[in-house]
């Protein structure tokens, strides 16, 4: 018997297709959003949102990631955007190799920015870098107040975190200065946006803030995050 | 369940190694698993056992070494071991941010081979 040291990470063969993906982005100066959130927090209706309030629509693209159906792919489209369904059949999360196929479908140099919308699930998302520049994630105040302690990890990966359904709050029973305590425990940098998508309450902030990162993303051709 | 994807890795990343080697059987694959990783090390293994057989690592055990959770604060200069489960990334003694030091390891060490 010998022992073999290895020291390899278990991710390695999705990191390395994750940097393939972010020198393709780089080298076509776009600015790549991967959208994360458990299933039915509003990742497609924030976008929706966002395509409609954003200066430089017209060099938008969306990823739509699945388990089924091209629903979600569909209202993207039906917004005059560019958009490719992945559907994944039974696998939880997207990866670097799934992304890379799917944004062979744009013309990349005319793409300024694209949101890579994930598979709805608050767990295997986080582990896998699809080579993005920044992770935004969104949890619906609904979903309560501990999700951020009972999930840290993805709410730690991301520099956004968007609280939407905002207008159910006061339904919900949920305490919004309790939640944002629990984001900022386990994610000290993070950014938070309050917003509700049906009244369009606290969208300004968040817009601000994408046209912000894109702007300097588009004038250093690097990662705003870097 | 993104477990079985990450078996899968773990099995194609052994299997190369032994090959290297000439090696005929994976006897034992030692695994550092973080604990700040959204890995279930039950799930991992069951996914493990289904993923090796008819391989070279058919007969492999997968020795999995929890990694803990380790936080720095720089203002304080004190490393930290949380305890618990509640994750805060706060410093308890200056409430500023701390930094991952540990725990987010997922990482194939050694394998043993014959």
């Amino acid at each position: 018997m010998e022992r073999v040291s290895v020291v390899t990470n278990v991710l390695k063969t999705n990191e390395e297709a994750a940097e393939a993906n972010r020198k393709l982005f780089d080298a076509n100066g776009l600015l790549a959003i991967n959208l994360m959130s458990a299933p039915g927090a509003g990742k497609t209706s924030v976008l929706e949102q966002t395509i409609r309030r954003l200066d430089s629509r017209n060099g938008m693209a969306v990823i739509e990631g699945d388990l089924q159906t091209s629903y979600d792919a569909d209202r993207i489209k039906a917004l005059g955007v560019p958009s490719h369904q992945i559907t994944t059949g039974t696998v939880c999360h997207l990866d670097a190799r799934m992304v890379a196929r799917a944004a062979a479908d744009f013309p990349l140099d005319r793409v300024k920015l694209l949101f890579i919308e994930n598979v709805g699930n608050l767990v295997c998302p986080a582990e896998f870098d699809l080579g993005e520049h920044l992770r935004v994630m969104i949890c619906s105040v609904v979903e309560g107040a501990e999700k951020p302690k009972k999930y840290p990890l993805m709410f730690h990966q991301s520099e956004v975190v968007i609280l939407n359904k905002m207008d159910l709050l006061p339904y919900s029973g949920v305490d919004l200065a309790e939640l944002t305590k629990n984001v900022m425990e386990v994610n000290p940098a993070a950014t938070i946006f309050p917003v509700s998508c049906r009244t369009g309450e606290g969208f300004d902030a968040w817009i601000a803030w994408l046209n912000q990162a894109l702007d300097k993303h588009l004038n250093k051709g690097t990662s705003p995050s870097a | 369940m993104h477990e079985l994807a990450l078996a899968q890795n773990i099995l194609e990343i052994c299997e190369t190694e032994a090959r290297k080697r000439q090696a005929s059987a994976i006897r034992k694959i030692k695994l550092r698993l973080g604990d700040f990783t959204g890995v279930v090390r039950e799930a991992l293994e069951f996914s493990f056992d289904i993923v090796k057989e008819n391989t070279l690592a058919a007969s492999a055990t997968l020795d999995v070494e929890r990694v803990p959770l380790e936080v720095r604060c720089p203002r304080c200069d004190k490393v930290m071991t949380p305890p618990g489960q509640d994750i805060c990334l706060l410093c308890p003694e200056c409430s500023g941010p701390l930094e991952v030091m540990a725990g987010r390891e997922l990482q194939v060490d050694y394998i043993e081979v014959d």
